[in-house]
């Protein structure tokens, strides 16, 4: 018969067009599995427990700096103009933007007059104040990054500082290191190295980024299909790439990355996209998601919610704070929902992200700059928009909050948190209006006397706890009409988008023709059984 | 009843192959505008964008068949006796009139049905494959300069000819059940015979004599 003939014929034509891709052709993947081919051995040359000057007894940290330094002479250098040791935003001329400097955040505000506390996680020793000597080689803190004993621990409020003897921290004693052997123990910083901050920032576990948390440490590949002991096991660094001590991934005005490039287009370019290992076509050949590439940012779909294993802060109350009668709660993942010292606070647990157009740069707010109390103030935003090639649709977690500003100059402030009784200290001495003169006199900032508490806005991007493949959001999550991107401007979405008037003419015309072809149909029926 | 042999073999095949494909792309075509779910919008885009391609490739065929066998002529607009064929279908047909164009090999379209089909498969069909096709090369515009249209635009069109379609499709179906019984153009369409004057098989498709 022809027509089996035909349709065999148009089967085949489906079979060559689409069916024949397997699963593991999608070149991103095949790509991905070559860059991450890796033999821990293949670039270590020196064993650091068989280096005499090691093996000495250390009495202070700053002398194993120096060690370390007689060797590795270019380090402190390279190490001194890197983020992680001056807190700042290179881009900025001003010289006022980053933690170290004037920005504000919704969490402790900022660090000017709450140093030592900070200052724990800093990769250096004795940032007490602002006198602190940046240009001092010695204060470098190479351990917390390199030592892989585990064992070494700054303390909370000693301006980067480990403890000197045994030292009570709430409830736990923390340890003097055993500097000899941390010191031959060190190597390429692993996930315990990077953690040891970037895990508990905002001073405590999950607390600001949302996909950065101790569960982080050791995860499956359910968390996060790259760093999962199950599956790829990475170190932070596979994909932070490092060259001189700047490690590539933070992001302040400056992006973490300018230019989309794989690894087949540059051999020797950062791994911190995710198009430098998948490609910018990572999926398999013919499939829509290739298409979407241009437009949304390959983390939109492959981290469905974050904050997957530990609830991470979402609100931060600090006009609540000073009650120290009032009650506190756990919530339903053990967490405090208040603390007298630091105000009320919302935690949340697999969280969907906040989707906003992002070029990779995020602007802040700081303390010198003008807000508009009536309306929330963003203290960090991310900078986009869908006319800007460089622009993706991104997933962030927005921590909200409500922090003080100067009602007269309309700014915000910075107080003093962190200090002994009678320092003016918040947290010691629970008078706001102290507490703010003090820290604004600190950083050389005015203050009015006068001061109010202003709904506030914190971005993170959310680009790590990368889901397995088969947790992908499935398509009607963004393209529907009330989906994840329904405030999304400047792109058409099919299944999102529509234009009322051209629906309803056109089902007008569908009804239209039904009607007709029925009325007619009725009438030759009337009209033969009459005849 | 004498019959006609009016439509060949690979016209029944193209008709009823696009009468499919029109169904499919339909179907999933308002799915993905999320009027509905059915099979889910990821299976329905792909399936609309395979149906899409499919319909072109078949398009190229109809349009070669109906060049090289010189069927365009069906297809020529006229307006002669076209006010008699509005007027059987809007009062005639009601009192068992006769249709006023008889349909034979050389003529098999009425003066209606060949403007229908001409604005049909040059205007509508073309508009919905060309809209169809650049919305799916979307992301080759820019190495096309062609960024400057709007993929709003495109997709409001590409509705737009659904809706003329889905419409046409209504119709269509309908007025199938107009002829000598209620089945006689379905037939026709099916087996190629048609109730109407005698006729025979060309010379060129009847079956070989031993």
């Amino acid at each position: 018969m022809p027509y089996v003939l035909a349709l065999a014929l148009s089967l085949l034509w489906a079979v060559v067009a689409f069916g024949a891709e397997g699963p593991e052709t999608a070149p991103g993947r095949i790509l991905a599995r070559q860059a991450v081919k890796d033999d821990k051995r293949a670039w270590i040359t020196a064993d650091h427990s068989q280096h005499p000057i090691l093996k000495q007894p250390f009495s202070k940290p700053e002398d194993v700096t120096r060690a370390c330094l007689s060797c590795h002479n270019q380090a402190a250098i390279q190490f001194h103009q890197t983020i992680h040791w001056t807190w700042a935003d290179p881009a900025d001329s001003r010289g006022i933007t980053g933690k170290g400097r004037l920005t504000v955040n919704n969490f402790c505000i900022a660090v000017g007059s709450n140093e030592p506390r900070c200052t724990s996680c800093h990769a250096g020793y004795g940032w007490m104040n602002k006198n602190f000597d940046f240009s001092k080689a010695e204060s470098i803190d190479c351990l917390v990054c390199h030592e892989q004993t585990g064992t070494y621990v700054k303390f909370p409020t000693k301006g980067g500082y480990p403890p000197s003897e045994p030292t009570p921290f709430e409830g736990k004693e923390i340890l003097p290191p055993d500097y000899t052997k941390v010191a031959q123990s060190v190597g390429k910083p692993n996930r315990h190295n990077c953690g040891s901050c970037h895990f508990y920032g905002g001073g405590g576990d999950a607390v600001k980024h949302g996909d950065l948390d101790s569960s982080m440490t050791n995860p499956n590949k359910a968390l996060d299909v790259h760093m999962g002991i199950d599956g790829q096991n990475f170190a932070c660094s596979r994909c932070h790439s490092t060259r001189a001590h700047h490690i590539a991934g933070r992001v302040y005005a400056t992006p973490a990355f300018t230019e989309r490039k794989s690894l087949l287009e540059d051999d020797l370019t950062t791994k911190i996209s995710c198009e430098s290992c998948h490609s910018r076509t990572p999926h398999k050949r013919h499939a829509k998601a290739n298409d979407h590439t241009d437009k949304v940012a390959c983390q939109s779909c492959h981290i469905p919610t974050f904050a997957r294993a530990l609830s991470t802060k979402m609100h931060w109350d600090w006009s609540q704070a000073g009650d120290k009668e009032r009650p506190v709660h756990k919530d339903e993942f053990g967490k405090a929902d208040y603390d007298p010292k630091k105000g009320s606070f919302v935690w949340k647990k697999n969280v969907v992200p906040y989707y906003a157009w992002y070029n990779g740069s995020i602007k802040g707010t700081t303390a010198k700059d003008p807000i508009d109390p009536t309306k929330p103030v963003r203290l960090s935003w991310p900078e986009g928009s869908p006319d800007d090639p460089k622009s993706r649709i991104f997933p962030f977690k927005v921590h909200t909050g409500r922090t003080p500003y100067d009602t007269v100059h309309k700014t915000m402030v910075i107080p003093k948190l962190f200090g002994p009784k009678g320092s003016g200290a918040y947290w010691s001495d629970f008078d706001w209006g102290k507490a703010i003169a003090v820290g604004q006199e600190y950083n050389e900032l005015p203050f009015s006397g006068r001061f109010d508490f202003v709904d506030t806005e914190y971005v993170f991007p959310i680009t790590h706890m990368v889901a397995p493949k088969e947790n992908v959001l499935p398509c009607t999550e963004c393209h529907a009409q009330q989906g994840r991107l329904a405030h999304i401007e400047g792109v058409y979405m099919p299944g999102r988008d529509r234009l009322q008037t051209l629906d309803m003419g056109g089902w007008l015309l569908v009804g239209l023709s039904l009607v007709g072809v029925l009325t007619h149909a009725a009438g030759r029926i009337i009209a033969a059984s009459r005849r | 009843m004498p019959k006609i042999y009016l439509y060949t073999r690979f016209e029944r095949f193209w008709h009823w192959l696009q009468a499919i494909i029109i169904f499919i792309l339909l179907c999933t075509g308002f799915e993905v505008h999320g009027v509905y779910t059915l099979i889910g919008f990821d299976r329905a885009v792909q399936l609309h964008n395979f149906f899409g391609f499919s319909w072109v490739v078949l398009f190229v065929f109809i349009i070669f068949w109906v060049f090289t066998t010189g069927e365009w002529r069906q297809y020529i607009p006229t307006t002669q006796k076209l006010w008699e064929v509005v007027r059987y279908y809007t009062s005639g047909i009601f009192q068992g009139k006769p249709h006023p164009v008889q349909k034979s090999k050389e003529s098999k379209h009425n003066p209606l049905q060949r403007l229908t089909y001409l604005a049909l498969t040059a205007v509508l069909l073309t508009i919905q494959m060309g809209t169809g096709l650049l919305y799916y090369l979307y992301n080759d515009w820019a190495i096309w300069g062609i960024s400057f249209l709007s993929l709003r635009a495109i997709a409001f069109i590409h509705l737009v000819c659904a809706f003329g379609i889905l419409s046409f499709v209504i119709i269509h179906i309908y007025m199938t059940t107009t002829g000598h019984t209620i089945t006689s153009h379905i037939t026709a369409m099916i087996t190629g015979w048609e109730e109407g004057e005698e006729s025979d098989i060309p010379e060129w498709e009847r079956p070989a004599k031993r």
